[in-house]
């Protein structure tokens, strides 16, 4: 069966540097830092106190929620997610469902690492203390992981697969090409696609004993997320929602959408946790070969990719990943796409970052535009030989990509990349 | 606590799960939470917590499980409002 053609009719985000598109395209654009020092995680004795975290205040959720759905509401995810698909509905020029009757075709993926760790954390101290009975009714729908997908397919009344994928740090970019592999099928026409996750210090806590985030910029926040620098030293821990209303041609042409960007296609893969892959890290082998799986699906040349935005996330695997990119798509020096990474300005993301940095990607194609890096005046001495430097820009370009491949790699071995196309 | 007061706090208590203000409109004693306020019934229990919170009484899953009315909640209230 031929494959239908897949576009992007709507964006939402929530992100440390950005609450709406707007806001998080023209921080990109300047390259302005969310990340900031949290005082909490002073408190609590962590080595790295900074993180990435969206900025606004309570009343901001009444657009949102009912009051009903707020009371007892404790998810940082949930919060997240739901304004950044809802928002990704509303720009798409969608309305949500007032009908009994589901809309069958229409679905939600959207994924999470975890879910309500806060409202899970309160439901402990109450079990502990025998009080189980004082849970209330909300602590299932907002500890489980599926609690996201849930809230957003009731909101919008979805009758099609409304479910949540887990896959660590590649689950947004995974949520993505589920969707567009169940629309290419004809198996759905609209899919609200994307990922969140949880902020705070019991999400980030495991990170900081790992010893794997930065500790020495607590006083200088905005310097700590450096991709791709010879001074990075770990990636600072991140939070958010990025969505997409992820539509077949068909459908956004009948109903006059606007069209941000195509899919041409994508992979996902595991690396086996074999031959230098482990839990932590990648086996370079299966990032190549996702990377060249998407650009086969996708029916595209290697050389066809204008821009690529990485996974890059400021540990010492950036200078592998480049190298894994200019093996899998058989370029290097100045024949190197441009190539950016979004943790340099909002940290790593988690589960929502493969989302978040979808939307950016979609962005900078849709408005012509590759940000700048941050942090990355002093490029990584085992990058320089690979690349050329002015493929990492350190200030915006002005510059009409065409194709840009988008990448997340996950613990466990996990790797997803997506390739989108200006739309013609 | 006379019965007015106490219909007036329940009232107050379960007006942010009603789904259906004219319902609530006509509250009378014979009001049903489900079928006349349209109360989603996982709510029920939160309900309940406000009410213990409200009064200060705890209420059994034997007691719970008849509060599905305004008359029938007001009498367990006072029931247990007795007890304390």
């Amino acid at each position: 069966m031929n494959k239908r053609r897949v576009v992007i009719t709507g964006l939402g985000v929530v992100s440390p540097n950005g609450m709406t598109v707007s806001e998080f395209k023209s921080a990109m654009y300047n390259g302005v830092s969310g990340i900031r020092f949290i005082e909490q995680l002073k408190e609590l004795k962590f080595s790295c106190q900074i993180a990435g975290l969206p900025n606004y205040n309570k009343d901001y959720l009444n657009n949102y929620f009912t009051s009903i759905q707020q009371r007892g509401l404790n998810a940082s995810g949930m919060e997240y997610g739901v304004i950044a698909g809802l928002d990704a509905w509303k720009d798409a020029g969608l309305s949500t469902n007032d009908s009994e009757i589901p809309l069958w075709d229409v679905g939600v993926i959207f994924g999470t690492g975890i879910l309500g760790v806060d409202k899970f954390r309160d439901a402990i101290y109450k079990v502990d203390d025998g009080n189980v009975r004082r849970l209330g009714s909300t602590t299932v729908i907002q500890t489980m992981a599926s609690g996201i997908s849930a809230f957003l397919g009731g909101m919008l009344g979805c009758g099609n697969v409304v479910t949540t994928n887990s896959s660590a740090c590649s689950t947004g970019t995974e949520a993505i090409l589920m969707a567009y592999d169940r629309i290419a099928s004809g198996n759905a026409e609209i899919i609200l696609a994307g990922s969140t996750s949880d902020s705070g210090p019991y999400v980030w806590g495991g990170f900081d004993a790992m010893r794997i985030l930065p500790y020495k910029y607590n006083d200088n926040p905005t310097e700590a997320s450096r991709p791709m620098s010879a001074t990075a030293s770990g990636f600072v821990p991140g939070s958010g929602a990025g969505a997409l209303v992820v539509e077949s041609l068909e459908s956004a042409q009948k109903r006059g959408a606007k069209i941000y960007a195509e899919i041409l296609g994508g992979h996902v893969n595991s690396g086996g946790q074999r031959n230098g892959g482990s839990m932590t890290a990648p086996n370079s082998e299966a990032v190549q070969y996702c990377i060249k799986k998407a650009v086969q699906n996708s029916n595209i040349e290697a050389k066809d990719i204008d821009l690529i935005n990485g996974h890059l996330t400021a540990t010492t695997k950036d200078s592998s990943e480049i190298l894994n990119w200019c093996e899998a798509l058989g370029v290097s020096t100045i024949d190197f796409p441009y190539i950016n990474s979004l943790k340099s300005m909002i940290g790593h993301c988690l589960a929502a970052s493969g989302s978040i940095e979808s939307v950016a990607t979609v962005l900078q194609l849709n408005e012509g535009f590759v940000f700048g890096n941050i942090n990355c005046e002093d490029l990584h001495p085992d990058i320089k030989p690979l690349i050329d430097r002015d493929k990492v820009p350190t200030q915006t370009i002005d510059f009409n990509v065409k194709i840009a491949a988008k990448a997340s790699f996950g613990f466990g071995d996990v790797n997803a990349c997506i390739i989108f196309k200006e739309y013609s | 606590m006379n019965k007015e007061e106490l219909l007036s706090k329940l009232k107050t208590i379960i007006t942010p799960y009603v789904q259906n203000q004219e319902g609530l409109e006509n509250l009378t004693e014979d009001t049903d939470f489900i079928q006349d306020l349209e109360i989603n019934s996982a709510n029920l229990v939160d309900v309940i917590l406000d009410v213990e919170d409200e009064f200060d009484i705890e209420i059994d899953n034997e007691a719970m499980e008849k509060m599905l009315t305004v008359k029938a909640s007001l009498v367990i209230i006072e029931e247990k409002l007795n007890e304390k």
